[in-house]
């Protein structure tokens, strides 16, 4: 946790700060933590679609990334567990002006709320799903999750990972997005012009970003906040339009980045409205 | 668009009474999931939510429809869902985020026997206390009982009205039998039933506190979309609704969330007695088990004994009070709940040592009969 800083405090204001309670900062995240950049994108994403900021609202699940709602200065729900996809929903459902973005982890999102992002595709409900990746736990100091690869260390793994980790663009894919790309926290500029298209279209979008963990991560895999940036950029290859089922992560192989899927389907909204709301 | 309340007299059953109400209410968004015997609430809207302006889902699971209950509610929407016991328990983590946000919205249980899938299509009133204490943590709720289809109707429209007025998730807790059994109901016109809506924040819309309470404990609530900028956390929070993570501040979110109910004791209780006047032995019941004591009573009298009703309508907060003050001036009570005697101890705790309190209890299945009342009441006094 850092420290007050007098002198941030004196220095102009940033671009986003519209956007940021500011009322709040210093944030949790730890030095070296890539959630921050994912934020920033999301922000830079939320500003360049042009839609009314007004509109935004964020909700969050728990977890490290589940803090972003607690720091985006629209309206935002930092809800229970894996619920936020859920909670998001009713949201949309209750008020279809809204822009509804999902910000949490891969925790969050696809162990204890897997079913919910499973569900979410599958009905195309209109919503921006941001899952910043860090392939572990981390606010609760580092246990294996369902995106830890396989033998890698953890504090609930102590000699290597015996499972194997979901294929997320994959498993987004299968379940009806409509929308699916995967990025890392250092294709910033990249990740925010994606985020942008992915609020402009309509139905589910879903974007996973790699980021690192450091401390509860990397320290245990021998990898160091600078070695992960490292192989974002050297061990990833940009590959639009790749097949899901080859999107596995394997830094030794490369890890594929990119725009994976952009199809156009009716949202459940659309239906919805087609179907029982013009009946006699 | 079609008529939210459907005036007039029907004969129907206790789920359709409480979805009717619930749109009586001005309820626009059910997030459902099937589940026996609270199905029929959902089926029920399904149908008449989108004519009358509203939203249903069935969502993946009872903790998913919970969690959309929530989120329609903070988009500005009076909202519910229904379900039963194993239902009810899943739900339990985010009845806890509605305590602890504010969010007003309407539970329904239909309950059956429990514990675990139990007797899925038979009726218990054994979830009286997971109502109560479910979800983790200290907290007020606000639970009440029907005893009747006519019953539910209203009762639906007050759990909205108070759920509303309080910034609070009520729970209705009803039973199969009522739920499944047809009744006479009749729906007034639409200006005979009052409705109240939650209040919202006026004047500048910068730095607004949505967990600063207003004289009568409650926080004006503003709609997400509306400029507010909002934040709702799960986690202890100030007045801002920014979380703060210090005793000082649980110490006060917990004053508030308390306070709401407990200083308001008055305006949310509800209950009915009957021969209470003169009564020597008190009957405690609720829901479907008051229909019975209610026929025990008649015919305790009938054989001269002094027996009178207290029917409880607000289950939680508990009417202690009353139960104290009846404790006073009579001879003993039997409390009759189609459970193992939930309520009956909470009647205990407020009698004390003052008078005995009897339980006629039943492990769930079916209704206790009046005759089960009579013969606790004739042996114990
Ligand atoms: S524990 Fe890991 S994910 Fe959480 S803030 Fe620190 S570095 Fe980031």
């Amino acid at each position: 946790m850092a420290k007050k800083n007098k002198k941030a405090e004196l220095q102009p204001a940033h671009p986003l700060d519209d956007l940021i309670r500011t009322d709040r900062i210093p944030h949790i995240w730890c030095q070296g933590c890539g959630i921050g950049t994912v934020f920033s994108a999301c922000l830079i994403g939320m500003k360049h679609s042009g839609l009314e900021l007004n509109k935004f609202a964020m909700v969050s699940g728990i977890g490290c990334s589940g803090r972003a709602a607690g720091y985006v200065n629209v309206d935002s729900f930092h809800t229970t567990h894996g619920r936020a996809i859920p909670f998001a929903t009713g949201l949309k459902l209750a008020n279809t002006d809204l822009n509804v973005i999902v910000f949490s982890g891969d925790g969050d999102l696809f162990a204890i709320g897997g079913n919910h992002f499973i569900h979410a595709a599958r009905r195309n409900m209109d919503l921006t799903v941001i899952c910043v990746n860090n392939l572990t736990y981390g606010m609760t100091g580092g246990q294996v999750a369902a995106t830890t690869p396989h033998m890698a260390r953890s504090t609930t793994t102590p000699s290597g990972n015996p499972e194997n980790p979901f294929n997320l663009p994959l498993l987004a894919f299968a379940s009806g997005a409509t929308y699916v790309a995967r990025w890392t926290m250092l294709h910033a500029r990249d990740l925010a012009e994606s985020i942008q298209v992915a609020l402009l279209k309509k139905g589910f979008s879903f974007i996973e970003v790699l980021s690192p963990c450091p401390i509860n991560y990397g320290r245990r895999n021998k990898e160091k906040a600078l070695d992960t940036l490292n192989m974002y950029q050297e061990k990833t290859i940009i590959k639009n339009g790749a097949d899901p089922s080859e999107l596995d992560i394997d830094f030794d192989k490369g890890v594929i980045l990119g725009k994976f899927i952009d199809v156009d389907k009716p949202t459940h909204i659309e239906n919805y409205d087609k179907i029982y709301r013009t009946r006699e | 668009m079609k008529p939210a309340v459907l005036t007039g007299e029907y004969f129907m059953t206790g789920d359709v009474a409480c979805a009717e109400g619930a749109m009586a209410a001005g309820c626009l968004f059910f997030g459902g999931y099937p589940i026996t015997p609270a199905t029929e609430i959902a089926e029920h809207m399904s149908g008449r939510l989108p004519d009358v302006g509203g939203t249903y889902i069935q969502m993946e699971d009872e903790i998913a429809a919970i969690a959309s209950v929530l989120g329609a509610s903070w988009a500005g929407v009076k909202s519910m869902t229904a379900t039963s016991g194993p239902g009810f328990s899943l739900m339990m983590e985010n009845l806890g985020l509605g305590i602890c946000t504010e969010t007003p919205c309407v539970i329904v249980n239909v309950q059956r026997g429990g514990p675990s899938t139990g007797l899925p299509t038979m009726g218990a009133q054994s979830d009286m206390m997971q109502a109560r204490w479910g979800s983790h943590g200290d907290y007020e709720i606000i639970v009440m009982s029907p005893s009747s289809c006519q019953e539910i109707f209203y009762q639906t429209i007050t759990a909205f009205n108070l759920s509303e007025a309080y910034r609070i998730p009520v729970v209705i807790m009803t039973d199969e039998i009522i739920g499944h059994m047809s009744e006479k109901v009749i729906i007034p016109r639409a200006k005979e039933i009052q409705t109240v809506s939650r209040v919202k924040p006026k004047g500048k819309k910068e730095n607004f506190k949505p967990f600063k309470p207003g004289p009568n404990g409650v926080a004006p609530m503003p709609a997400a979309g509306e400029g507010y900028n909002v934040h709702v956390t799960g986690l202890t929070h100030d007045e801002k609704g920014y979380p703060a993570m210090a005793v000082e501040a649980q110490e006060e979110m917990m004053k508030r969330l308390i306070g709401k109910v407990r200083n308001n004791l008055d305006d949310i209780i509800k209950t009915e007695g009957y021969l209470l006047e003169d009564a020597e032995i008190v009957i405690v019941s609720y829901g479907v088990s008051a229909r019975t004591s209610f026929a025990a009573v008649g015919e305790a009298r009938a054989m001269g004994i002094k027996a009178g009703l207290l029917r409880l309508i607000t289950i939680w907060p508990f009417p202690e009070e009353q139960i104290k003050e009846l404790a006073e001036k009579v001879k003993g009570f039997i409390t009759v709940e189609i459970n193992l005697g939930q309520i009956h101890r909470e009647v205990q705790r407020c009698v004390g040592y003052r008078t005995p309190a009897y339980l006629v209890g039943h492990h769930g299945g079916t209704v206790i009969t009046p005759d089960q009342v009579l013969s606790v009441l004739k042996e114990a006094f």
